[in-house]
């Protein structure tokens, strides 16, 4: 037997504070009104630091000084100036991408494998990409001259703190907008390693706020009279009241919500590729990725061959230790979030259709969930609609490719899909009927800062990343 | 188990049948069977896993010379590295196999005497194959007549690429049998078939036709082993005995130098097909200076230092 030692990456390059105070004009400050929560580390639930709920009063103070450094400081900056800074912090996020590795996964659980090969290249790719958009907004598209909208208020998920950190501000700072930003209340550590490496770059203050908290915070920035501009990535659920509570107002809205994606598996697959994307497409980043392949439509002809091979390969999955080198499966975010996995899981039996867990011991101490697959699931089965935003696969099959593109439009989402098949012909004919912002082919979970991103119906509106990005914080 | 493309009974009796089930494996997304080996190649092997993995990677090794040059002399020397590859620490176990050119396997045989050291020949008109069919069974017959236990052959590539599939398939039957009882490695020389699909083939080819190994390359073109390449192999492996219940054995050689590389091809066997392969019987590396580096990263972690090259031989 081979067995793996345990390869546990070194804590000791990050200096985690015991508290934070919010960071507003330049310099971490304490809260007015604000109280103070405990964000802990979900794979043991060790308490980890103490960070502010950022009252009313806070935001006022964190919009003040975002309005006052987009007057006087960074929207009368040449494009070329404001490039330099993002350049800065893209370099300065290279330098300390080990630590801001570590601190991704002791925050968010996520395996240390794919926060240093994953969101930490991503993050510094984003900032380098907008960088280099900053002098050149005059040839995008949008008029000579494009104007920025003023300030953003952005709110974010915690399932790629620091990612959905860069995806929001990068764009937004490239086009000269100031903004306020908060994490979402089980991951601020980065953001708060961010706002120290603002400082480092001599950003202009108050440029970037990041302010604490959770859903109430949000909801106090998103209604603040003050901000010209709502960006919001999370559930559809929040997108939905974001969207009432800025309609009749001047804020222009972007919004990155829910899917359901379907990861179509055709006959013709190059099948072990495609056994790779299925476990790629739902149980990277534990499943809490809005653009999972969460349902898997196979070609019945394939489907029972398929599926044996597909769990020998779960069985190989390393579930524990988010710090482990060799972890395949970390933690679940939060315990609220472990409960739905497990209501949803369990209604998913309920209703009849068939689970199977990988054969994995889980942590005693923590909040884990085995990655989980559910064969002989319909339409009509909750498992199969609604997002369960954790390693849970929902398998159903087609007979043909009508019924394939039939199953997977029919969703109330439509932010990513994937379609495997060896026939260029048929990856084409699907990628024009399926509803979907990205449609993958012969591979899924593939992110490029210079590739646009967003949601039909349910899954939102707006596009981040690439040329579409910037139309979101230009006023045309 | 999984029955994807079961082989029907009598598949090698026409060119076009054979080629109907090789076009009819599933295919290979190049993008993604490189990614997966590069995936699998961060993984981290540390303290005790370093240690087996270390032993498992002498035991696995070929010990190979294949030079114009080679004399008794450099043989002998070899022999005898490979049944003690670290004089200073009798823990250390012997590699599995010389592998050595037909003219030098009597010398081989003689110096390995008493050990439990296979005699690994190449054969068949290595590496080209490029000589009629009777020349290179005469090679394979004289090798084994001189003590070769293990015979090394090479397909004929232009055979393959034209699509001559029952040629490349006669000729390993023809190979096979003129081994007798001793064991055949087939090298496909994936670097001169070019694309996965084709590496995919060849490896059900080799193996519907008797193959005991799979072995990626000659080392005399290159790029030899890579991972993706070998991870393709290892499917093709996996698969075949999942439908047959034989196991065929993977051989990756040429170009493997660091006890780093070698870890990483003993973790791709043991995340494709797992433990049944992590035996002499079922994986082998074909080197010859990736076992000093071995012996140097065994001696560091069993002392905490590293010696200078000069404490271990060159052979």
């Amino acid at each position: 037997m081979f067995e793996y030692a345990p390869a546990p990456e070194s804590r000791s390059i990050v200096d985690i504070h015991p508290s934070y105070g919010l960071f507003v004009d330049g310099d971490f400050v304490d809260p007015e009104d604000g109280v103070r929560f405990k964000t802990v580390n979900p794979a043991t639930e060790e308490v980890l630091a103490e960070v502010v709920a950022a009252g009313p009063r806070d935001v006022d103070r964190a919009v003040a000084a975002a309005r006052a450094a987009h007057e006087t400081r960074w929207s009368t900056l040449p494009g070329r100036e404001r490039a330099k800074y993002l350049y800065r912090l893209a370099r300065i996020v290279q330098e300390r991408s080990r630590e801001l590795a570590v601190l991704e996964s002791i925050d968010n659980g996520k395996p240390i494998r794919e926060s240093r090969d994953v969101d930490l290249p991503l993050v510094a790719a984003h900032f380098f990409y907008y960088a280099g958009w900053a002098d050149k907004l005059g040839y995008a598209g949008f008029g000579p001259d494009p104007r920025p909208l003023g300030v953003a208020g952005q709110v974010i998920p915690w399932n790629f703190p620091l990612l959905m950190l860069a995806w929001k501000l990068a764009p937004a700072l490239a086009c000269g907008n100031t903004v306020v930003l908060k994490p979402a209340e089980t991951t601020p550590l980065t953001a708060l390693a961010f706002a120290e490496i603002c400082q480092q770059a001599d950003l202009p203050p108050g440029v970037v706020n990041i302010v604490t908290g959770a859903g109430e915070t949000g909801r106090t920035l998103v209604e603040h009279p003050g901000i010209d501009k709502v960006a919001f990535t999370g559930s559809t659920e929040v997108g939905r009241q974001i969207a009432r509570s800025v309609a009749g107002t001047t804020k222009k809205v972007t919004l990155e919500l829910g899917g359901k994606a379907a990861n179509v598996v055709f006959d013709d697959a190059p099948l072990d590729q495609a056994i790779e994307g299925i476990v790629n497409g739902i149980f990277f980043n534990q499943g809490h990725v809005c653009c999972a392949g969460s349902r898997l439509l196979v070609q019945e002809s394939i489907a029972d061959d398929l599926l044996d091979q597909l769990k020998r390969r779960l069985a190989t999955l390393r579930l524990g230790d988010p710090l482990d080198k060799n972890t395949d499966v970390g933690a679940i975010n939060s315990s609220e979030q472990l409960q739905r996995i497990r209501l949803l899981s369990d209604i998913g039996e309920q209703e009849g259709a068939e689970r199977w867990s990988a054969p994995c011991e889980l942590p005693d101490r923590g909040f884990w969930f085995p990655p989980t697959v559910f064969t002989g699931v319909t339409q009509a089965h909750r498992i199969a609609r609604e997002e369960v935003f954790g390693p849970v696969l929902s398998v159903l099959t087609f007979r043909t490719p009508a019924e394939a593109v039939e199953k997977a439009n029919n969703t109330p989402y439509g932010l990513s899909a994937g379609v495997w098949t060896e026939k260029g012909s048929r990856i084409l004919w699907m990628a024009q009927r399926l509803r979907a912002g990205v449609v993958w082919a012969n591979t899924f979970n593939r992110f490029d800062p210079s590739s646009p991103f967003g949601g039909y119906k349910e899954s939102g509106y707006g596009r981040e990343g690439g040329r579409h990005g910037l139309e979101a914080y230009l006023d045309v | 188990m999984v029955v994807t493309h079961e082989p029907p009974s009598d598949l090698a009796v026409s060119n076009g049948g054979l080629r109907r089930f090789l076009h009819g494996l599933p295919g290979v997304d190049h993008v993604g069977a490189d990614a997966r080996a590069a995936a699998l190649a961060t993984r981290s092997i540390k303290t005790t896993a370093k240690a087996f993995a270390l032993d498992l990677a002498v035991r696995t090794i070929d010990l190979t010379t294949l030079e114009g040059q080679d004399t008794p002399g450099k043989v002998r020397a070899m022999a005898a590295k490979a049944r003690r590859p670290d004089p200073s620490d009798p823990s250390c176990p012997p590699v599995a196999a010389v592998c050595v050119y037909g003219d030098l396997v009597a010398v081989a045989a003689d110096a390995l005497r008493g050990s439990d050291v296979h005699i690994a020949s190449v054969a068949t008109a290595f590496p080209s194959g490029r000589a009629p069919l009777d020349v290179k069974l005469a090679d394979v017959k004289a090798a084994v007549a001189a003590g070769a236990d293990e015979i090394d052959m090479v397909i004929d590539r232009g055979a393959f690429l034209a699509g001559h599939y029952l040629e490349v398939h006669d000729e390993i039957v023809a190979t096979k049998q003129a081994c007798g009882a001793a064991h055949l490695k087939v090298i496909l020389e994936t670097a001169e078939l070019a694309t996965y699909d084709n590496v995919r083939r060849a490896s059900w080819l080799a193996m519907l036709a008797g193959a005991d190994f799979i072995k990626t390359s000659t080392g005399k073109v290159s790029p030899a082993a890579t991972l993706p390449v070998t991870l393709v192999m290892l499917e093709a492996v996996r698969d075949f005995r999942d439908q047959t219940g034989r196991l065929v054995g993977v051989k990756a050689a040429g170009g493997i130098r660091t006890a780093k590389d070698a870890i990483r091809y003993l973790v791709l066997v043991n995340e494709t097909v797992g433990d049944d392969w992590l035996t002499p019987d079922g994986f082998r590396l074909g080197a010859s200076t990736l076992l000093n580096d071995l012996l140097m990263q065994r001696q560091r972690l069993a002392t905490g230092h590293y010696a200078g090259p000069d404490y271990f031989t060159l052979d």
